[in-house]
């Protein structure tokens, strides 16, 4: 576990005055990240999104690290070339001192368009972390569908109608797609374990090769709640075994929380968002049987994964 | 042969048979670039192949990215530039449009990286073999496109697009395009430079600003709306019409390392021509035999040949066609929907306000690898004649397809 005090006196290399929303969960896991590596020198890439778009509007910048975004698909490619730049330069001694490479993307370009890149280069093992901001959706195009958006949500363009209640398929399981590449390092977190969290962090920017680590971004706008509940709802999600927290090293599946008989129903998540506010009438309760069914299969297939 | 002329020159001078895919990895065996991101499709691949060997046998110090996609390619090639390694890659048709996205930011990032382009036909229908489809795909790109008649054209291209591409003025990606098959998988005779002469005309890339300055960090790549955007779109703009007068300083410098000479429009006996047929690529071989048998029927036949498709220097095609009576644009694209192809719209766009200008016509030919023949280019200059006997002529025509 990483000493939190020591946390106290670093420089916060994301910039206040960028434009995301309060209580918008992408700039805590940004500024988080940074924190947990900076007994290092990092480059950052960040595929096209909310974070992107809302850190570096032109002439402005948050990042005081150097930054480069390049599209919405390609994060993890662009990062296989600094990253590559930087093994071929350091050889020639044009480059003396280590650097490490981060990539951020959210779950559109994560799970979605950014797939066969991140899957590319985690095959091609660079040395690099992945970090997916998963708030479930389309959020900077305006809440839109994508394959993290977990069953019964409602977005625009699979909004709760009169004869589909929302988005009716299970959510990918994207942390798992990525341990089937077997790297040394994956891992899924959440914000209010700052512990769990920072460690991870730091696990994976030390570890040699890729590594990845999974992080729930909750959404003011796109999940409908008080900006003051962001913290609570990440929380939730992890009590409830919706996102449970756990890490895969060297094929080494380890669970780090486990409820065990205090496991919250998943309608504890859910009742306080109002993307979830159309299930709730007793025509939809069905959705929420599926949703509570799917995660409690899933909980007791990674609990079966990390038996030792 | 027909378009090798050499002078005398200090430098040595190797005699090799080599294809055009592989006298572009020779090249870049001889530049050694920092980074190759490079995914393979045909007829690309012997690029990609044959430097793949020079990079697993250590004869060069490059790093290789054997990326999942040509997207990712061109990806990495933007990441790989932008952290200041001298960066290149290869692609043809299909895969070209894959990338065009990262294709339209490399260059406005400002990116000097190089890529052969081994002109295909676009699907669909889905076709191996040459045209110039790809290259018309992303001729708007902003990058610059230097076009090779044959794999000496390619072997020197190359080298000369690291210099284009990295002066600090430009600073554009540079295509080199090459014909596939025809130009890629055909072995000719050719002569290469020495590795001296070729590392020191490339020199060190040394690029002002560089993402892995981690005391002096920098931004790439964020986002710019109507305030910004416009301005910066201007100053790409901007480079290319720099790159025009800088092009031909480079040109002039390699000559003295290779004794040929360089130009933005090549002329095959058009000084005095009468009729001349300007066209790209491995056509202009074809071309040059048929003027040469109108010449000795008494006829003042000529060929020009484009070297640098982007920029389009109309003032010096001008120069080159103005004395003609008739002018014949082969294209071997069709721009659907367009007043011919896009070489004769750039040819007859440059003409618009000169008040001596030949007659021009156009011929869409070779389409998905089909022959240019013999008899249609004879086609061409008895049309081309026939006009200026005044006859009417069809100004836009296909050459060789079945009706």
């Amino acid at each position: 576990m990483v000493d939190l005090k020591s946390f106290g006196n670093k420089e916060m290399k994301l910039a206040p005055g960028h434009r995301l929303c309060p209580g918008c969960a992408a700039p805590i896991i940004s500024k988080l990240v940074l924190l947990a590596a900076s007994d290092y020198d990092v480059v950052v890439g960040t595929a096209t999104g909310c974070l992107e778009v809302s850190t570096t509007i032109y002439p402005y910048t948050a990042w005081k690290v150097p930054w480069i975004h390049n599209a919405f698909e390609n994060v993890a490619a662009t990062i296989s070339g600094v990253e590559t730049a930087y093994r071929v330069l350091k050889k020639k001694g044009k480059i003396n001192k280590n650097i490490k490479f981060i990539a951020i993307g959210g779950d559109g370009g994560t799970y979605d368009i950014g797939l066969q890149s991140l899957s590319g280069a985690l095959e091609r093992g660079h040395n690099f972390l992945y970090i997916c901001y998963d708030n479930e959706g389309y959020m900077n195009t305006g809440i839109q569908r994508s394959s993290a958006t977990p069953i019964g949500a409602s977005t625009t363009t699979d909004p709760a109608g009169t004869v589909r209640p929302g988005k009716l398929e299970f959510r990918k399981d994207l942390t798992a797609i990525v341990a089937a590449h077997h790297i040394p390092y994956v891992a899924q977190a959440s914000i209010h374990n700052l512990n769990d969290f920072l460690t991870k962090v730091k696990i994976a920017i030390e570890t040699e090769g890729p590594s990845f680590i999974n992080v729930l971004s909750p959404c003011v706008l796109g999940w409908g709640y008080d900006s003051s509940q962001t913290i609570e709802l990440a929380k939730l999600a992890v009590e409830t075994c919706f996102w449970p927290l756990y890490e895969v090293k060297n094929d080494n599946w380890i669970l780090n929380y486990d409820p065990g008989d205090k496991k919250k129903p998943v309608i504890e998540f859910m009742k306080s968002q109002k993307r979830f506010k159309h299930l709730f009438k007793p025509e939809n309760e069905w959705v929420l049987k599926r949703a509570q069914e799917e995660v409690d299969k899933r909980w007791e297939w990674l609990k079966r994964m990390c038996e030792k | 042969m027909l378009f090798i002329k050499m002078k005398k020159t200090k430098t040595n001078r190797i005699k090799k048979a080599l294809s055009g895919a592989h006298a572009a990895a020779e090249a870049m065996r001889q530049i050694n670039p920092d980074v190759v991101a490079v995914y393979p499709i045909t007829p690309q691949t012997p690029i990609a192949m044959k430097f793949s060997e020079f990079v697993n046998d250590g004869l060069v110090n490059t790093e290789m990215i054997r990326v999942e996609s040509e997207h990712s390619a061109m990806s990495a090639c933007i990441g790989s530039a932008a952290s200041g390694a001298r960066t290149m890659t290869a692609t043809s048709a299909n895969g070209l449009a894959l990338m065009t996205e990262i294709v339209y930011i490399a260059s406005s990032l400002r990116l000097p990286i190089v890529m052969n382009l081994v002109n295909r036909a676009l699907s669909g229908p889905i076709n191996i073999h040459g045209d110039h489809s790809d290259a018309m795909l992303v001729r708007d790109s902003g990058w610059i496109m230097l076009a090779s008649v044959n794999a000496q054209d390619v072997y020197e291209n190359t080298i000369m697009a690291v210099r284009i591409s990295e002066h600090k003025d430009i600073m554009l990606p540079v295509m080199v395009l090459q014909d596939g098959f025809i130009t890629s998988h055909s072995v000719e005779t050719l002569f290469t430079l020495d590795d001296k002469s070729v590392k020191n005309f490339v020199g060190e890339y040394k690029p002002k600003h560089n993402l892995l300055n981690t005391e002096n960090p920098i931004t790439i790549g964020p986002l710019d709306l109507f305030d910004y955007y416009f301005e910066h779109k201007r100053q790409q703009a901007e480079a290319m019409e720099k790159s025009k007068y800088i092009i031909k300083k480079i040109f002039n410098e390699f000559s003295k390392l290779s004794g040929r000479k360089y130009d933005y429009f090549e002329g095959y006996k058009t000084n005095d021509a009468d009729f001349i047929i300007l066209t790209m690529n491995s056509s202009v071989g074809t071309a040059m035999e048929v003027a040469d048998s109108f010449r000795e029927k008494g006829f003042k036949t000529g060929v020009l040949s484009v070297r640098v498709f982007r920029p389009f220097m109309n003032e010096e095609v001008v120069k080159k066609l103005r004395n003609a009576k008739v002018v014949a644009v082969l294209d071997r694209a069709i721009a659907y929907g367009s007043h011919g192809g896009v070489l004769f719209n750039d040819v007859r766009s440059a003409f618009y306000e000169q008040q001596k200008k030949p007659k021009i016509l156009n011929y869409i030919y070779g389409l998905g690898g089909r022959e240019l023949s013999v008899d249609m280019v004879l086609k061409v200059f008895e049309d081309m004649i026939k006009l200026s006997k005044g006859k009417e002529i069809k100004q836009i025509q296909y050459l060789g397809v079945r009706d």
